[in-house]
């Protein structure tokens, strides 16, 4: 489980927050409320998602509840795997 | 008192003579311009521009352009002319086709929409959507492509990322070679070119930035669409305008503004919003939109993440200090 948060928590200090961890989040932090996406960056977040943990996320998947926070993202991937 | 479904209700007559008022200091006074330019589209919003931009200036002090190109519904040219023909104003037709080739426009578009679907063919019509159930579902706003074949036949996909940018990217010389359009004759006149956005789509980021974000003054962007819409009747916009659907008019296939951006009906949509502003609570907005609280929350969450996640679209370059 650890895996996949960190994993996540990386690609996103990474790659939305230019390794900038002065900006902290924690694992329940909205990522579109906090501004760290937009719905480009949940295409974005959904083609990593996708190829790194080789799954397939359906069109009605597309929701808050699965894809807008770490704690939210691990569980639905776990369900997924 | 209660938020109510009349809140939405303007003063026509009192919001006409405010905006007029306005618009004069601004583009005569404060820019220094002799009047206004300004793109119409037969669409609402650009319409009432027009009539408020007449009642301001007068008809002699305001040029009016139709900026068609291939994709364009060829409606949107007749309704400009019966537009510019009902109130006065010279209407000057520029087809932006050449202009789009020569950025490459159609072709950057077609070959991401071809990595999709590999059997699409300029013979093809295609457009951008949204998912159509927040009423029902609160769905992220992840875009998705249609294509409909000659024998109409359609297929609609989930947009892989770089496919997605590429098609929005190239989509928007559209709007940035119409805005450099209305520059060259406002310049050439010594006008100001007048932006035509209207709450909704300023608020939630419906623009394409330095495209038809660009302009010296935007008089309707404090009003809802519904407001618009209260505006054109009082100002006598040709009904063919004021029933017409709206829609964006920049995909080849026929795309309405709420299946493309904004997901609900402007009847609703406007409602929420306000009753947001207003701080009412979820039940008084459900009961004065008549939709579920349930439907008022997924439709609140929608619009603030527009509202939070377009800042980009709204600002300016940022000028930051050492």
């Amino acid at each position: 489980m650890a895996d996949i948060k960190q994993t996540l928590r990386e690609y996103i200090v990474e790659n939305f927050l230019f390794g900038d961890t002065d900006f902290e989040f924690d694992d329940e932090t909205s990522f579109m409320d906090s501004g760290i996406l937009d719905s480009t960056g949940i295409l974005e977040l959904i083609t990593f998602v996708e190829s790194t943990f080789e799954i397939t996320i359906d069109d009605d998947e597309v929701l808050p509840e699965n894809l807008d926070s770490l704690k939210s993202l691990e569980a639905f991937i776990t369900t997924k795997r | 008192m209660a938020f109510s479904k009349n809140d939405i209700k303007i003063d026509p007559a009192k919001v006409t003579d405010s905006l007029v008022r306005q618009m004069r200091a601004v583009i005569g006074r404060r820019f220094h311009k002799r009047g206004a330019v300004i793109g119409v589209s037969g669409g609402i919003d650009s319409s009432v521009c027009l009539a408020l931009s007449v009642r301001a200036f007068g008809p002699s002090k305001v040029l009016s352009l139709a900026l068609p190109e291939t994709d364009s519904n060829p409606e949107s040219e007749q309704l400009a002319h019966e537009l510019a023909g009902q109130f006065g104003v010279e209407l000057i037709v520029e087809n932006m086709t050449p202009a789009l080739d020569g950025f490459g426009t159609y072709q950057r578009r077609d070959e991401a929409i071809k990595r999709v679907f590999p059997e699409f063919t300029p013979a093809y019509k295609s457009k951008i959507v949204l998912p159509d159930n927040l009423m029902e579902k609160e769905t992220l706003n992840v875009f998705y492509l249609t294509i409909i074949a000659p024998d109409g036949q359609e297929k609609t996909a989930r947009l892989p990322l770089q496919e997605y940018l590429q098609i929005v990217a190239a989509s928007n010389f559209k709007q940035r070679s119409r805005m450099a359009m209305l520059y060259y004759h406002a310049e050439r006149l010594n006008y100001g070119v007048i932006g035509t956005p209207n709450k909704n789509e300023l608020d939630q980021g419906f623009f394409v930035k330095w495209g038809d974000g660009g302009a010296d003054i935007k008089p309707i962007a404090h009003l809802f669409k519904t407001q618009v819409y209260q505006l054109a009747e009082y100002l006598d916009i040709p009904n063919k305008i004021q029933e017409r659907p709206p829609t964006t008019d920049t995909y080849s296939a026929e795309s309405t503004q709420e299946e493309f951006f904004f997901r609900v009906p402007f009847e609703i949509g406007d409602l929420v919003l306000l009753g947001m502003e207003q701080n009412a609570s979820v039940s008084e907005i459900a009961l004065a939109a008549g939709i579920s609280e349930e439907q008022v929350v997924r439709i609140q969450n929608d619009i603030k993440r527009k509202i939070k996640t377009t800042e980009y679209l709204k600002a300016g370059p940022v000028y930051i200090e050492s």
